[in-house]
């Protein structure tokens, strides 16, 4: 297989875009991306997206954004892995040029929620779950990750405020990103003052869901110059699935995808945890975060929740996560989001996050986007020039 | 409208039907094709008695259009006494009032309506077993 590099980066800020079609958003942020990279042509188009059918009555994304941005005739389809939809069309596009058969690839995330107000995004995000055993009962995807969290505060015996630092880190670090969603910061007393939506989850310990779009350029590592500061190895991407329904996992807090997925990520990059400068991870609900800090095996849950007090995971600490806001803070555009992930990742390899962001001579940065509750896990490790 | 899901689902919303490998004994519910414990595809119908406990559950606040008339109510996961894990509504208990480990049986009971004029669909639900009878 040949090795693979990010030669562009571009994306469109994460918020409600009533006067912006799926189309723009994502051909906006190619666009962008090819600008970055110096490019003018591409090969290869994935686009990832959950919802297009469900919430904009579009499918076939794949014509759609290629038509649009320009690139009518080469092959392009979507990718749809739930809300790892993004990092999963990625991962297409790595395999698509280390294959050799193609030599400058896009991978673009798009979602668009905001289309009909009627359609309730809701319902939509529900289509991840079981939808004979477990959504047509009344399960809501939120309810299922209550499910896991009301099941880990029972069985681990933790406080269940501490879960409020990790949203209140995602915010503190969304305020420094001009394309996050949220530019203000949440305190103790807003998160246990904050309404439930299914319990023991409340509003703050979810992730906002938005519109937005990223893009990534991918090129063969031997068609670019390695003394060139802004390109940006990948040295894996590795997907794995676990049981799409809760019902079926008999160690409920074990996110088994997510320990499969590091395992093959690591061993096909060649480092360990310990190597790593960043951890972008899927902070779609706080219960996740932990869950997947254990699962990659990093620390503990438990641990987790006592070493985020002592600024572990800060910019300035030693594993900085949520770097540019994670989901809660810079937003969650479903689809999109695995894309926005690589994208912070790579600007922060380069050291071109805004200055109280950027992590210090940053080498290796592991992302990480789940799907459902853990039901696609892709793990992706690149390698800046520093 | 979701006629025919209903129809298909029928022996496991009023029945709790699943399946039970021929090979090693292991049971499933929802039925399957392929045994998860040892990939055999000998897999008969085995009807579940429709007792278990609490493994876990929440109450939801916040739901989708199909049961927006509905909230708040409880979900929950329960471990069936077979060794099986199901997903379900919680009915006749407040919230305040279940707990993890808590004994529950099957009821049938309506789960919502298609629409003003629709039809109503039922299926399991969950309610406490009385304790110390
Ligand atoms: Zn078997």
């Amino acid at each position: 297989m040949e090795k693979v590099a990010i030669i562009g980066i571009g994306q469109v800020p994460v918020r409600e875009y009533w006067d912006k079609s799926l189309r723009e958003l994502g051909a906006r942020a190619l666009l962008n991306a090819l600008e970055d990279a110096g490019r003018d042509q591409i090969d290869g188009l994935y686009v990832g997206n959950m919802m297009s059918g469900t919430l904009s009555e579009q499918e076939h994304l794949g014509a759609l954004i290629a038509d649009y941005a320009g690139f009518t005739g080469v092959e392009s389809l979507k990718v749809e892995a739930a809300c790892a939809s993004g990092a999963a069309a990625f991962r297409q596009a790595v395999l698509a040029v280390a294959s050799g058969q193609k030599q400058c690839v896009a991978a673009v995330g798009v979602e668009k929620l905001t289309e009909f107000s009627g359609r309730r995004a809701s319902d939509a995000l529900a289509e991840a779950a079981d939808a004979d055993f477990e959504t047509s009962l009344g399960l809501t995807f939120v309810a299922l990750n209550a499910l896991v969290m009301q099941r880990f505060l029972y069985e681990r015996k933790v406080n269940r405020d501490d879960f409020a630092l990790f949203p209140m880190l995602a915010h503190r670090n969304a305020v420094h990103n001009p394309n996050a969603m949220f530019h203000h910061e949440i305190t103790f007393d807003q998160y246990k003052k904050a309404k439930m939506i299914a319990e023991p989850i409340n509003l703050l310990d979810s992730s906002p869901i938005a519109d937005g779009a990223a893009a990534v350029i991918i090129v063969p590592a031997k068609a670019v110059n390695a003394s060139n500061k802004r390109i940006v190895d990948v040295l894996a991407s590795a997907l794995a699935t676990d049981s799409i329904a809760l019902h079926d996992r008999p160690e409920l807090l074990r996110l088994k995808a997510v320990e499969q997925s590091v395992k093959r990520a690591l061993d096909s990059a060649g480092i360990t945890l310990r190597d790593l400068s960043l951890f972008e991870l899927h902070d779609a609900f706080s219960i996740m975060s932990i869950l997947s800090l254990e699962a990659s095996g990093i620390m503990s849950a438990e641990e987790a929740l006592q070493k985020i007090k002592e600024g572990y995971f800060d910019i300035s600490g030693s594993l900085p996560i949520a770097t540019m806001g994670g989901l809660k803070g810079r937003g969650h555009p479903v689809g999109a989001t695995g894309i926005y992930q690589i994208v912070e990742a790579v600007t922060q390899l380069r050291g071109q996050a805004p200055e109280p962001i950027q992590v210090a001579h940053p080498k290796y940065a592991m992302t990480q986007n789940i799907g459902g509750t853990g039901a696609t896990v892709v793990t992706t490790i690149l390698k800046g020039q520093n | 409208m979701d006629i025919p899901r209903y129809w298909r689902l029928k022996d496991q919303r009023y029945r709790l039907q699943g399946t039970v490998c021929e090979d090693c004994g292991h049971y499933s519910f929802p039925p399957r094709l392929v045994c998860p414990n040892c990939k055999s595809k000998r897999q008969k119908p085995f009807a579940f008695s429709g007792k278990g406990t609490v493994f876990s559950f929440t109450t939801i606040y916040q739901t989708i259009e199909r049961y927006q008339d509905q909230v708040p109510y409880l979900v929950a996961l329960i471990d069936l006494e077979e060794g099986v894990r199901i997903t379900a509504q919680l009915t006749d208990v407040d919230s305040d009032e279940v707990e993890i480990g808590m004994p529950v049986e099957m009821v049938v009971r309506k789960f919502y309506a298609d629409g003003d004029n629709g039809p109503i669909f039922y299926g399991y639900k969950f309610r406490p077993i009385a304790t110390g009878s």
